[in-house]
């Protein structure tokens, strides 16, 4: 039971700062981001290369990776968004066939450059912390911890200084905000590289629990899709908790009510739909719009 | 929007006759596919390309017509004409069910909501392992297949169906889409306030288009499981609700025959990639990335913004 606690707080915590990311670009941006997953894999499949090229030192290789990855990968959303998304002026039909094929794009070059086996990523520490009932792997402590230092930040990024300032001002509206002088396109390009960096952040932190593979961006897309739908657009808290809702539901319900894992999936799946169809705007999303 | 139309329509579904006796064996088998699967895109247009509802769960209907139709032929012993039936109604109905509370929410949250509905039926067709068989899937036997004595495992067979089932639903699209329920329906896309305030029930109009749309899906999915006789559970997965709206946007959304030139697009490029080379994503990718830069709308879409008013 606590077991299934602490593994439904480690995903959760991936599952937060990769919704966060998709949140960003979603409310900001109006972009329904379908390559965000592959921006998750991504970060996943590089933190790979990246420890493979320090053999002797995982720590050093694996730290190195959680702060190129993320780079590496904001750098090709970037390029994704001043070479295609601007082009078609963020209209919604066509930026979703965009990114998808984006995301064909960059399955294909996974799939070409790193292969189609799982391949995992050795833990930077290996630990085990004691706790009154059991042990339990100290590193996955750790990447709560991280995760939610970083959703601090991000928490700080927007709320507390004039970068926040700025995107919120475009994500409320595009056009005064280009009347007061704000570089939108710039914004959005810094907002578009801002989330699929957090995604790359996730994987790389979970990279070392899950093994790295070319097709593990299509979970962590829905799951984030739903978190952000859930919490609410536009509402850190209420992905946060929509994260941790999702993250701990299947563990809780298929450990507490003894249910089969497919049985205690599917009860998760129609109860995050009658919230929806209950309460459109989301958990802690505002009424209007 | 208005008039004409029907001719390139005929046009099209003439050019197909055709193909039954002029293409060559290999695409004469892949347009049987192509056509079941326009089919299926036909009807997501008619609820994304004119209503609006931008739905991801229509794998759940076009599952419920494949699954209906199976179980109806082989646990019912149904001959195929009423096996195609009962997946058909399965569709529609699963469709209406999925309608009547997911239309309580619009936009993002109609999309998640219908996802998630979806996901739940993929699920319960994973986990009903002991009839559907899960992934592995339930193969048809031939038996089941037979309709009025001709084999519908024969190309030569399946393809008039197809072509069959597909114009009589690219002809009802255009029906519809010309009648005054069709105008509601883009009236409920456009401003569905001052639809609203014109007196049409909103919540009315989107649950019919949606049924019907479910509808399409069902013919779709039933025709695919007597045709191919095979009903699997990664036909029923998230992929299967994505690829109808990738065909009708690279087709055209709103447009009758934009989701058949999409499906049909995407098909032979995927095909022709793969001929090419074993990195076919990467080149599908990259042909969707110059193709939605050069038409935003669609390629029917797109034609008819720069002035050739005729296409359907």
């Amino acid at each position: 039971m606590l077991l299934a606690l602490m593994e439904g707080l480690v995903s959760a915590a991936v599952l937060a700062l990769t919704a966060v990311g998709l949140s960003l670009t979603f409310g900001v941006m109006r972009v329904v981001n379908v390559a965000h997953g592959e921006f998750f894999m991504l970060g996943a499949v590089l933190a790979w290369f990246v420890t493979q090229a320090f053999p002797g030192a995982p720590a050093l290789g694996f730290a190195l990776a959680l702060v190129v990855c993320p780079l590496c990968v904001a750098a090709i959303a970037v390029l994704a968004d001043l070479l295609v998304l601007k082009r078609l002026a963020y209209e919604p039909a066509p930026t979703i066939v965009a990114t998808i094929g984006l995301l064909y794009v960059l399955q294909q070059a996974a799939l070409s450059l790193f292969g189609p086996d799982a391949r995992p990523v050795a833990p930077p520490f290996d630990f085990r912390v004691q706790l009154p009932w059991f042990g339990y792997s100290g590193y996955k402590l750790c990447v709560i911890l991280a995760a939610l230092a970083l959703l601090g930040l991000v928490w700080a990024l927007l709320s507390r200084t004039r970068i926040g300032l700025v995107m919120r001002a475009t994500r409320i509206d595009r056009e005064m905000a280009r009347a007061f002088a704000i570089n939108v396109d710039l914004v959005y390009a810094g907002v578009f590289g801002l989330g699929a960096g957090l995604a790359a952040v996730a994987a790389v932190l979970i990279v070392p629990i899950r093994q790295a593979h070319y097709l593990m961006g299509a979970d962590p897309l829905l799951l984030s899709f739903i978190v952000v739908i859930i919490g609410g657009l536009g509402s850190l808290r209420g992905t946060l908790a929509a994260a941790l809702l999702i993250g701990l539901m299947d563990g809780l319900l298929s450990t507490a009510l003894f249910l089969p894992p497919t049985v205690a999936r599917i009860a998760a799946t129609l109860l995050v739909a009658l919230v929806l169809v209950f309460r459109p705007q989301g958990l802690l999303g505002k009424a209007a719009a | 929007m208005r008039g004409g139309g029907l001719l390139p329509v005929a046009g099209l579904l003439g050019v197909l006759a055709a193909g039954q006796w002029l293409l060559p064996a290999y695409h004469h088998a892949n347009l049987v596919r192509i056509m079941v699967l326009a089919l299926y895109a036909t009807g997501y247009n008619i609820a994304f390309g004119y209503t609006g509802l931008l739905s991801l769960g229509h794998a759940l209907f076009f599952a419920a017509g494949l699954y209906g139709a199976s179980f109806a032929a082989t646990l019912a012993g149904l001959p195929p004409g009423a096996a195609l039936a009962a997946g058909t109604a399965a569709g529609g109905l699963a469709a209406a069910a999925v309608g009547v509370l997911a239309l309580r929410t619009a936009g993002v949250a109609f999309m998640i909501v219908t996802l998630m509905f979806a996901q739940a039926g993929w699920l319960a067709i994973l986990a009903l392992g002991p009839w559907t068989r899960g992934d592995e899937g339930i193969v048809l036997p031939d038996a089941a297949r037979a309709l009025a004595g001709f084999d519908l495992s024969d190309d030569a067979v399946r393809y008039p169906l197809a072509l069959a089932l597909f114009a009589a639903g690219l002809l009802a699209c255009l029906w519809l889409v010309r009648s005054r329920a069709g105008r509601v329906m883009v009236a409920m896309r456009e401003n569905e306030e001052r639809a609203r305030m014109l007196g049409y029930d909103p919540f009315r109009v989107k649950l019919a288009a949606l049924a019907i749309s479910g509808t399409y899906a069902g013919a779709a999915g039933a025709a695919y499981a007597l045709m191919f006789g095979y009903a699997g559970a990664s036909l029923a997965s998230v992929q299967y609700s994505i690829l109808p709206l990738l065909w009708v946007l690279v087709g055209g959304a709103g447009t009758v025959a934009g989701p058949f030139v999409g499906c049909l697009l995407m098909f032979y490029l995927i095909d022709y990639a793969s001929s090419l080379t074993s990195a076919t994503l990467l080149l599908v990718g990259l042909a969707l990335l110059v193709l939605v830069l050069f038409a935003p709308r669609g390629i029917l879409g797109t034609l008819r913004e720069k002035g050739v008013r005729w296409l359907p």
